[in-house]
Parts: C-alpha cells; structure tokens; sequence
C-alpha cells in the first residue's frame, strides 16, 4: 500500500467528475433544490388536513364547533350535504368528514346525550390518529364552552404540564430537512463509486490499473477518499447554507462532530457502493441491485416511521444499515446536543460495517473482473 | 482477386456524393476543413491516409449519422442535411461504423442480429429469412447462426456487419476500416465477399477507409487525405504514376507535406546478437485457462530471451489475449505455469509490475483524462522519480507524436492517435518487458513504422523483451520469432522466414493462410456435422417492395424490430429480470412489512418522587398500555438529561411530591411530562396518547370521588374508521407501495436501456437506418411495459394473498390504470434518457428524480393537499400521486371507473405529454 499511489488515483476520479457536467449539476441539485423542497413541503404537524362537515342542525353549537377549525391543522371546513360525504372521501377529497345529527343542540341542553359522527380515512394512517385526536378534543371543548354558559361543572384541577424537548415546536421541517440530507448523501456516495466501478471494468480501464504496481486495496481506497469527499463537501454545504441558512433550522449540538460521523457514515456507504459493484456484472444489473438496496435502506432507517414500531426482525436487520446508526447519530447529535460519550457505538458500528464492507469487497475483487 | 476488373464498366458519369466546402469541428480540434470533391458513382472508392485526417468524420457525415456544420453533402442526389431526403435515402445507404462488431449486439445470436437489421428495413418474414440464408450462405456464416455476437472472432464480427449493412440492398455501402484488426485470412475472404456482391449489384457503390494500403492498391478510385484535407484524388495508377514512386505507402507519403515526411525512414532492426538466448525473461509451460466449459488457452508452451522480439499471430479469439493476461497476472492460469525473469507470475508481486509494461486491445486508458494528465498519472503510479516526470512526459510526447493534442480528451481523438496514447503510457516506466495486445491496429503507416523503430531501439540497445501481437504480416516479419495461434493451441513456433519457408514459398501472409485453413477445415468439419445445416432456398430477393415504408412516420414493424430486439436482451440477460421481478416482491415485504405507522412500544420511565398509591396508579395506567414500555425510573434530572439526550427515552414523566395528598384533597397539583421532539412525528403520537391517558385517569379519579353521574358525557363523538376499520398499517401501506416499485423499477430499465446504447456505440443503428423517433422510443418500451405489468400482477397478488390486503374495487379499471401507469413511468425513463450520456449520471438521475417525489410528494405517508410549496405543486402533478389515489380507492375503497375519472384523465394526459418530450429531445443524428 502506498498513500501516494491512493492519492493519485483519488485525484484522477476527481478530475473525472469534473469533466461530467451533467453529473455535477445533479449532484448540485441534489444537495440544494431537492433538499429545500421537500423540506418545504412536509407538513408541519398536521397541517391542512381536508375535512368536511356535514351540518344537519344549523344551531349556534354547530356553527361554533365549524368555526372552530381553521389552518394550519385543517383546511377551512367545506360544507357539504350528505349525500356527498361518502363519494368525496372515496375520492380522496376528504381525510375527515364530521357529521353533526339534526337537533343537536336541543339534545345537548336537554342532556340526552346526542352522537356526532367522524368519519376518517384510515387508510392514511399519519393523520387519521392525530387528526381524529385533534378533532376531538377541539368538539369537545367547543362543546363544555358552550355548555358552561348554561351550568357550571368542576373538572380535577390536575395538570399535564408536556412539553416536547429538543424541538419545542415539533417542527417537522427540521427533521425533515436532516432526513433528506441523509438520503442525498447515501445516494449519491453509493452510486458515485459503484457505478465508477463498473464503467472502469466496462471501458477496461480497471485492468490496465492492476497490471500497475498498484493493489485493488489502493484502487478502492482511493475511491472511497475522493468520492467521500465530494459528498462530505457537499453536505457540508447543503447543511450551512440550505438547512441552517435557508431552511433556518435551529441545531443544538455540534456540527463538526455530526460531520466527523459523517465521514465514517460515507467510509460504510462507499465501501457498500462498491461491493454493489463487485457483486452486479453491468450496470442495468447495478442499478436494479442499487434500487433494491436504496429502497428498503431509506424507508427502514427509522428516519420515516420510527424503529420502535418496526417489527423485530425487522429492527435486528436493520442494525447492519449503515442508515440506522447514521440517522440515530444524526438525531442525538444535531438535536439532542449529544456529545462523543452518548454516540460511540453509533461511530463504532459505523466503522465496523464500512470495514467489514470494505474487506469482503477487497477479497472479491479480481473476481470481479473476468 | 481483383476488386478493380469489374470497377470502370460500372462507373456513371454522375457522382454519388458530392461535397461542396465541407466542414467540422469537435470543440477547438479541426477534424475537417474545407473538402470540396465528387465522388464517382459505381465504383469502390478508398479513403486513405493517417490517423485523425478525418476519414470517420466524412463517412459519418455521408451516412448522415452525424450533424453537418458547414458547407453541404449531396448523396444521392440530395441534401443529406435535410431530414426528408434522409429519410427517403437511408433504406439506399448502408454504413458500418469503425470499430470490431461496433453496431451489434453481442448478446444477440447472428440470425437475429441480421433479422432486426431486415425488420427495420421493414422486410417481411418470408423475404426476411430467404435473405438471411443467402447472406449467411455467402459469408460463410451459416454454420454459427445461433452463436451469439459477442462470442464471434474479430473476423466473423466484421463478416456479420457486413450482412447486416447489406440486408437491404443498398446503393451506397459506407465502410469504415471494415479490416482492421482483423486476421489475414478473415481480411482476405472479407474483400472476396465484397467482390462478389458487386458482381451481383454492379450499381452499387462502395466508400470504403482504409489503413492497408496493399487493399487500397485494389480499388478503383482514391482520395488521399490528411489534416482535414484532401491531397489527391486519382486511380492508384494515377496517383503512383503522379508521384512516380512504386507502392502506395511511398506515393503517400510523397503526397505529404514536407514537414511531416521529414524524419521518416524505412525500419530496419539490426539482427540480435547471439549468446544471450538461456537469459529468459519470459516463460510459459503447458499453461492452460478455462472459462467454463470452454478452454480459451490450451496447454501454451514458450520461451522468450531478453531482449527477443517476439510475435503472436492467429485470428481473433484464438487466445493471445488470455496468454498475455495470464502472463501479466490478470488472470490465474488454470494449469500449467508462467514465469516472468524466472519467477512465477504473482498478481501481488508489485516489484515484477514495475518491470512490466502492458498495452491491452481496447483502449483503456481515463477518457475523463487528457492525455497529459493520462501520462502524469501513470508516470506517478509507476514511481518515477517525481523530478523526471515532466521530462519522460515530454519525452513520450514526442517519440509519439503527440504534442499537438496533449490537452485534448481521448475521446476526441481518433483510434490511431488514442493507440499511440495506450503506447506512450505503456513504456513511460521504462520496463524490461513490454507486452503488448495488438498495439498498432487502427494505426497508419506512417505511425506504425515509427513505432516499430521505438521498439527495435529499445530491444537492441536497451535489452527490453518484447512480447506483441499483431494482424500486420509485414510487423510479423519485423519479430525474431513468431508462434501462429489457433483455437488455444500454438500451431507453430519458428523465425518467421522459417515459418514462410515451410508452408508459404517464401510469403509469411500465404504461410499463415495456409496453416489457418487447415486449422479451420478441421474445426468446421466438427461443427458442421454438430449444427443442422439449413438449406437456403433459391435467392430471389431483389424486391424492394417494403422500401416505401421508410417514408412513412408510423411502421409497426420498425417498432416491433426494437421491442423484440429489447425483449431478447431482456431474456439474455435472466439476472436483470429476476432481479427486477423478484426484486420489487422483496421491496414490496420488507417495505408493507417494516412500514408500520402505529407507534407502540414506545420507551418511558418516571420520576416519581411522590411514591404513593396514587402516583403509582397514575404510572401504571401508562406502562400497562401497548404503546408505552416502562424502563428503570429516572434518579435525578441529570440522569433525566442523559437519557432523553442519548435517545433512550421518548417519553419521562415527573410526578411532584406531595401528589398523592393534593389530588386527594382536590388542590391544584402539575405533573410534568417530556417528550423527545427530535422526531416529530413520533412526538405527535407520544403527545396524543399521554393527553387521552390523563384524561382517562382524570375521568376515573372523577367516578371514584364522584360517582357514575359526573361521567355520563354531554355528547358522543362516534369515530368511524372507514376503508381500514381494523387501522392496520399494512392495508395501508401495501397499496401504496405498489405504485413506488412500478415507477422507480420501470424507469430505470427504461433509462439504461437507451443510454447504455449511447454509451456502448450501438446507437448508430437508430441514426442511420428508417427507424423514426416514435418507432424507436415504443419499440424500447414495450417490453418493459411487459416486465412491469407481471410485475404488477405479481405485486398486487403478493398484497392479497401475502399480506392479507383485501381487495373491495374493481380489478379491471385497477389494471387499466396500472397499464397506464407503466406506460407512464418507462416513458419517463426515456425522457430522462435523451439528457444523459454517461449511465451514471442516468442512474442517479433516475433515482433523483422518481424515488424523492415517490415517497416524498405523492401520498404514500402525507396526503398530498397536506404538501406545501413546490412539492405540493409536484404532488399535484406527478403521476404517482394519482395512481396512488386508483390504487387505494381500488383496494380499499371498493371503487370503479366511473369514481375515478380525474385520476385516470391525469394519467391519460402524461402520456402524450410525456412521449412528446421524449420524441422532441431525442436526437436522430450524432452531433
């Protein structure tokens, strides 16, 4: 092994994507547009959820509880008949429809008790638990108001004083915004190499290396160093100028450690994109195998839903993703403020698995090439 | 065989092209200048000259495959520049780009690549085949017809391009370097053919490039170019007789400028002094390598001295490619041995490397490099001094004449120049061995005599052991000794005067011809009885009767000539399907499966420091439910900060002292709760469930202290869940995740498949043959139209019976717009196609631009009218927002056509949309 020969090689795959502009716009894109638009565009909370009211009592206790919903958590309730509520929700115009029976108010002085019906589309789970919780509890103080006009009832004077840490708001745009650096940066560092591999072996020009003086070990170092740093660059910059500058995402802990996991995170993604590459023959083949490996590493990282509620294989597999250790890394350390002591074995699975990556990619490696 | 006996006869007085002040340029490189000429019709016309002269550049512009920039192009009695006379011509032009095999597919066997040549020429079948088995017949390919492309010599490649240039009996045929790298024997039966086709079709005009000069001496009519320009034009009597020397090579030679034939002179290598033959430097014994079944090398024997020169000849594919892999430790041998200086060849051995310099048969050195920064990286790789880097640089420059390009991309330059880079770099390191594959295929004259003086010099005065291969006979005869190779095994090994000897009187070229021949007779006799053999019938194609289908927009059965073509790739290549069928059945487990947006077990612990019944009883109601598990309690705030910050507790509730006593008593008491906000959505759960438990305890402290008349509610909110009653994430989720593999899978195919014909060459094809735009973009899709809709099935039919998704809508109007939906989604891989020319960059331009708005903007977690901004705008338009919406109303909501009509008139409107940008961005000529 010699560093300089590793160098040189990391600088040619540099020059490299110099001269591919299309490849830098995208890379470009990918660390700046994409990331502020879809951090724009995830709801924050529940936001504009669509209801619809059904008012078959047109009474003050019904006007009062269709005034009370208004964005951001939903939409300004549209009126509709009945007769509309169900085909409405099957074409997905509507996640909610409260019904309110008629002669609800008159049930409600006279305390018998009148039913008001919610429908939810449950087959949108994010909102259908939250937004049925909000609903209720904003019908029922809407109601208990307008009833404490007409008598007085003394609740428990217990509190529950619940304060959400770390990001007070639940602001799902911040995390929103990490997430999505995460997925531009796996990406991008698993393709980048992956597939620099591949178009070597499928131009020759890997071959003409190794008759060199120089090992495949030299050869995958020196993709791993350049291509990391392309990415750690541009998440660095994504992260200052997009996420803290543009996004004005408030981080609490440090950057520079969350950038060091980083560069461990990149050592197992690269390594992963190339033994994708050792182990695909084309690159059609490549792209299928990088797809199936993207796919279920971006969903199941616990970045989308969380771990807790994966089911426990599923969270035992997990663990060999670089994804899950970088996004638990990525929460405590960018918005818990966690220090070194908290996140080691985040930073030491990370380091296990681009190793373990990396070796087993290193033994197959002249296979690879017939 | 003389090609020029049945020339003048056919000759007419009106030329087939005509070119008026042609010009082109690739960035600031001037590849043609000026060239004004006509070009006689009826004849075989060779363009000669050196390297990069533009020879490639001009045929491409007649074929009409390239993009003219200045001046016009008659062909034919037409502008080629304009796009209806391309048209109307092309079915009368056959071109053959440089380049072994360059426009075939290698995968495909030689009966189908002629085929989807005639099908997209628009033959039917019946003249389809009877073509073929005449075409085969007369190459002397019918016996290989099942064999696939790829798996050809450099010959039979070159043979079969030929027939499918002729498939459609073209008036002009377009021939670029058809021979190079080809073997004597392959190269002497390819003019033969020729010939004879134009005996058959005396109007048929020939344009043919070429390197040999002894295959230019038998043409009938000449243009020397060089530099962009031409220098004569003549018979090659004409232009012996102009120049008053007596071979071709000389005449073009005086025909150049001054200042490039100076310095030229005829290569003579000093013989080798004697003595130094037990000083081997390279050694193979009995060395044997197997791919399978098929042994490529067969018990190899050889001993190389210092400094010999030594010459591998045999025909493509006979295994001197492999031998010299072993010999550099690319590849194991499978039995036997190979020594280099005495030791056995180790691929980790970095000091043997050193002393190696290897030079293999396609170029392979970083085209995203100049040439200068090509040398200097390998300059470094090898160690060289870092002071003498610069001057070797230099040096190499210049002994390889290649100063006026050195800033230039390889990719600009042609083959010639690109060889002589694979040289420079070869020998920057000075090594002690040079091994070198086929080095000086594709170079001129000029240059290779050139070259063989850097080698002689170096074997004679510098001791280097030379180990090359070549097609030249006359670099053969420049070898101290030669072995022939054919079909693994080493049929010879002497001087090559003692080889010519033998077997040839005296002709090193008759000798080799003859061994081959015998080789060849022997073999053939084997597979002849092995393949039936098909008995052509009588050759009576001449109709042109599908011609006038070139003229029009729409022929089916161009498009289907892709589509079956794609198809055959497909089922060549079983990896790509299976991963693509089974593949997106995994995805569709782990992702319905691990997707779970109930949120339970999640981790709290408590703080109490009131300890009494009461606090406890409020704990429990906690830690009793499904979706909390309780963890060791919380000792102090300290301990209470360590755990939430490193991401053990979701949730840490601190219940005051005194608790007990103030609720008993009815004062007002707080208990605080903290919930990790770092991930939202999962805060938003936490929070709703702990409020609906507090507010449960409360009511039941309230019935306790009260009695059962304080609970009755003053209404009731009944909560319906409607489609999903059972709220089970898989219902769901599956349905939705359908529509994310039938985009991203699709797509991708869709994309590789059109860039990996730009990236491997093959693209030519849709330039110069009928096939319009549209034909070639559905013809591409089809069949992955077809993969993703048993995808589809396979998909949907895992999400019922696997997951237990019940189905309640309708399956038809599901499957129309799943078929839809698919057509939509390859279309987007072809329009995402017409913007790259790297796969790379079409890789992750695919996965750009379908995962992110797939998971993201349509649906699958947030409803899209929750989106804000731009990706609600993408939400509204991206078509798998919709066809999530079929999906679901569908499956769940047990909906039918008529529930579904905006939906469906969305994706009924992307596809013409869609299709439209694809045929407006894809290119049908090279720029």
């Amino acid at each position: 092994m010699r560093a300089g020969n590793i160098i040189q090689l990391g600088v040619k795959e540099l020059r490299g994507l110099l001269r591919d502009p299309m490849m830098l716009g995208l890379i470009v894109y990918a660390f700046t547009v994409s990331i502020y638009t879809s951090s724009r565009a995830q709801p924050e909370t529940l936001n504009q959820a669509a209801l619809a009211i059904v008012d078959e009592d047109r009474s003050p206790a019904a006007t009062r509880i269709i005034t009370a919903f208004s964005p951001p958590y939903f939409t300004v309730p549209r009126l509709i008949p009945q007769s509309e509520m169900m085909s409405r929700m099957d074409a997905g115009l509507d996640t909610f429809a409260l019904n309110i029976p008629p002669n609800f108010q008159r049930d409600l002085l006279a305390q018998r008790s009148p039913a008001i019906q919610l429908n939810v589309d449950a087959t949108r789970m994010s909102q259908a638990f939250t937004g049925s919780g909000y609903i209720q509890s904003i019908v029922s103080d809407e109601v208990s108001e307008f009833l404490s006009r007409y008598r007085s009832a003394a609740p428990l004077p217990i509190d529950l004083a619940l304060r959400a840490r770390f990001n007070p708001e639940l602001n799902k745009g911040w995390f929103g915004a990490i997430n999505n650096v995460i997925s531009s940066v796996t990406m991008l560092s698993i393709i980048l190499t992956g597939a620099a591999l591949i178009r070597e072996r499928e131009h020759g020009t890997i071959e003409h290396l190794l008759v060199m003086p120089v090992t495949p070990f030299e050869v995958m170092a020196s993709k791993i160093w350049s291509m990391g740093l392309v990415v750690l660059v541009a998440a660095s910059v994504a992260l200052i100028f997009i996420v803290q500058g543009l996004l004005a995402v408030r981080i609490g802990g440090s950057v520079p450690l969350f950038l060091f996991g980083m560069a461990l995170y990149l050592f197992a993604t690269t390594s992963m994109g190339i033994f994708l590459a050792t182990s695909a023959g084309t690159m059609p083949q490549f792209g299928l195998l990088l797809m199936l490996v993207l796919m279920p590493l971006q969903m199941l990282s616990g970045a989308t839903t969380p771990r807790e509620s994966m089911p426990q294989i599923i969270q035992d597999i997990m663990l060999a993703a670089p994804n899950t250790h970088f996004v638990i890394l990525a929460q405590a350390v960018l918005f818990r403020g966690a220090g070194l002591t908290v996140v080691w074995p985040q930073f030491a699975a990370l380091l296990a698995i681009g190793g373990i990556l990396f070796f087993v990619s290193l033994r197959r490696f002249r296979q690879f090439l017939r | 065989m003389n090609v020029a006996s049945n020339g003048d006869q056919s000759a007419s007085s009106a030329p087939v092209i005509r070119l008026e002040a042609v010009g082109l340029s690739y960035d600031r490189t001037r590849a043609l200048d000026g060239i004004t000429l006509d070009i006689p019709a009826g004849r075989m016309v060779g363009l000669i000259g050196p390297d990069g002269v533009g020879k490639s550049s001009l045929l491409s512009l007649i074929a009409g495959a390239r993009a003219i920039q200045e001046g016009r192009v008659h062909v034919l009695g037409g502008d080629i520049a304009d796009a209806a006379h391309r048209r109307r011509t092309c079915p009368q032009i056959a071109y053959m780009p440089q380049g072994l095999g360059k426009n075939l597919y290698p995968t495909l066997s030689v009966f189908e690549n002629v085929d989807f040549f005639g099908r997209l020429f628009g033959h039917d079948r019946h003249e389809r085949e009877e073509r073929i088995q005449q075409l085969l017949k007369d190459t002397g390919l019918a016996p290989f017809i099942d064999r696939p492309a790829g798996k050809l010599s450099g010959g039979m490649k070159q043979k079969l391009g030929l027939c499918c240039a002729l498939i459609h009996d073209p008036d002009l045929l377009i021939l670029d370097e058809p021979t190079t790298g080809v073997d004597p024997l392959s190269r002497r039966q390819f003019w033969e053919l020729i010939e004879t086709i134009r005996k058959d079709r005396p109007g048929m005009s020939v344009i043919v490039a070429t390197a040999y000069m002894e295959e230019a001496a038998r043409f009938d009519w000449l243009v020397a170019m060089n530099d962009g320009r031409v220098l004569a034009t003549g018979t090659p009597a004409e232009l012996l007789r102009q120049t008053g020397a007596d071979n071709l090579d000389a005449a073009f030679i005086a025909l150049l400028p001054q200042e490039q034939r100076r310095g030229y002179k005829e290569v003579v290598i000093p013989p080798r002094a004697s003595g130094h033959d037990d000083d081997i430097a390279i050694e193979a014994e009995q060395l044997t390598v197997r791919f399978g079944d098929f042994t490529a090398v067969d018990h190899v024997s050889f001993r190389i001295a210092r400094g010999e020169i030594f010459g591998f000849l045999g025909s493509n594919g006979c295994g001197k490619t492999t031998t010299m892999k072993v010999l550099t430790g690319l590849l194991p041998a499978s039995e036997g041995e190979a020594r280099l200086f005495g030791h056995e060849v180790d691929p980790n051995d970095m000091d043997v490397r050193r002393r190696v310099g290897y030079m293999s048969q396609a170029f392979s050195l970083y085209s995203e490099l100049t040439i200068r920064q090509n040398l200097q990286l390998h300059a470094r790789l090898f160690r060289l001094a870092p002071d003498t880097i610069d001057g070797r640089v230099r040096q190499m420059v210049e002994d390889f004449d290649l100063t006026d390009v050195i800033d230039a991309l390889p990719d600009a330059l042609p083959l010639g120049v690109r060889q002589r880079l694979s040289l420079a770099v070869a020998m920057i390191h000075a090594p002690d061995i040079l091994i070198l594959d086929e080095p000086t295929s594709g170079v001129d004259p000029v240059a290779r005599d050139g070259f063989w003086q850097i080698l002689s010099d170096l074997s004679r005065r510098d001791n280097v052991t030379i180990f090359v291969s070549t097609h030249f006979m006359n670099e053969a005869e420049r070898c101290d000794r030669i072995s022939l190779m054919h079909a693994g095994k080493v049929m010879i090994s002497d001087t090559p005067a003692g080889i010519a000897e033998r077997r040839g009187g005296g002709n090193l070229e008759e000798a080799f011809v003859a061994y081959l021949t015998d080789a060849i007779a022997a073999t053939d006799a084997r597979e002849a009885r092995a393949t039936p053999h098909v008995t052509p019938e009588p050759a009576a194609a001449k109709a042109h009767g599908a011609m006038h289908n070139a003229l029009s927009f729409f022929d089916p059965r161009r498009m289907f000539a892709y589509t079956q073509r794609e198809a055959l790739e497909l089922r060549r290549d079983p990896i790509r399907a299976t991963l693509a069928i089974l593949g997106s059945l995994i995805l569709m487990f782990v992702m319905g499966y691990g997707i779970n947006m109930d949120v339970e077990n999640l981790s709290f612990a408590v703080m109490d420091r009131d300890d009494t019944t009461i606090s406890r009883d409020y704990v429990l109601q906690i830690a009793g439910s499904r979706y909390f598990t309780e963890l060791a309690p919380i000792t102090d705030y300290d301990d209470l900060d360590r755990r939430m910050r490193s991401g053990e507790l979701s949730l840490a509730i601190e219940i005051p002292p005194g608790f007990g006593r103030d609720v008993a008593r009815g004062s007002e008491v707080q208990i605080g709760a903290w919930v990790d906000g770092a991930m939202p959505s999962r805060a938003e759960t936490v929070r709703s469930y702990v409020q609906a438990m507090h507010a449960t305890w409360l009511t039941q402290r309230a019935r306790q202290l009260l009695g059962n008349a304080a609970t009755t509610g003053d209404y009731q909110l009944e909560v319906r869940f409607l489609y999903n009653p059972d709220i089970r994430s898989i219902v769901a989720m599956a349905p939705a995740v359908i529509p994310i593999l039938l985009l991203i899978i699709p797509a991708i195919l869709a994309t590789l498949s059109v860039v990996r014909e730009k990236e491997l060459g093959s693209i030519i094809n849709f330039y110069v043959t009928p096939v319009t735009r549209i034909e070639f973009l559905l013809g591409k899709q089809l069949p992955y139209v077809a993969l993703a809709m048993l995808n589809f099935f396979l998909l949907t039919a895992f999400a019922v019976f696997a997951f237990g998704v019940p189905f309640r809508g309708s399956f038809v109007a599901f499957m129309a717009a799943a078929l839809l939906y698919v057509v939509i989604t390859t279309a987007m891989g072809l329009v995402i196609s017409s913007f790259m020319t790297s796969q790379i960059a079409a890789i992750f331009a695919t996965a750009l631009l379908t995962m992110i708005p797939a998971t993201q903007y349509s649906g699958l977690v947030d409803p899209v009218s929750s989106l804000q901004g731009a990706g609600a705008i993408i939400g509204r338009i991206y078509p798998t927002a919709h066809f999530v919406t079929i999906t679901r109303g569908t499956f769940s909501k047990g909906l039918d056509f008529g529930d579904l009509t905006g939906p469906f008139v969305a994706l009924l409107i992307t596809i013409p949309v869609l299709l439209g940008l694809g045929v407006l961005f894809l290119k049908k000529q090279a720029n």
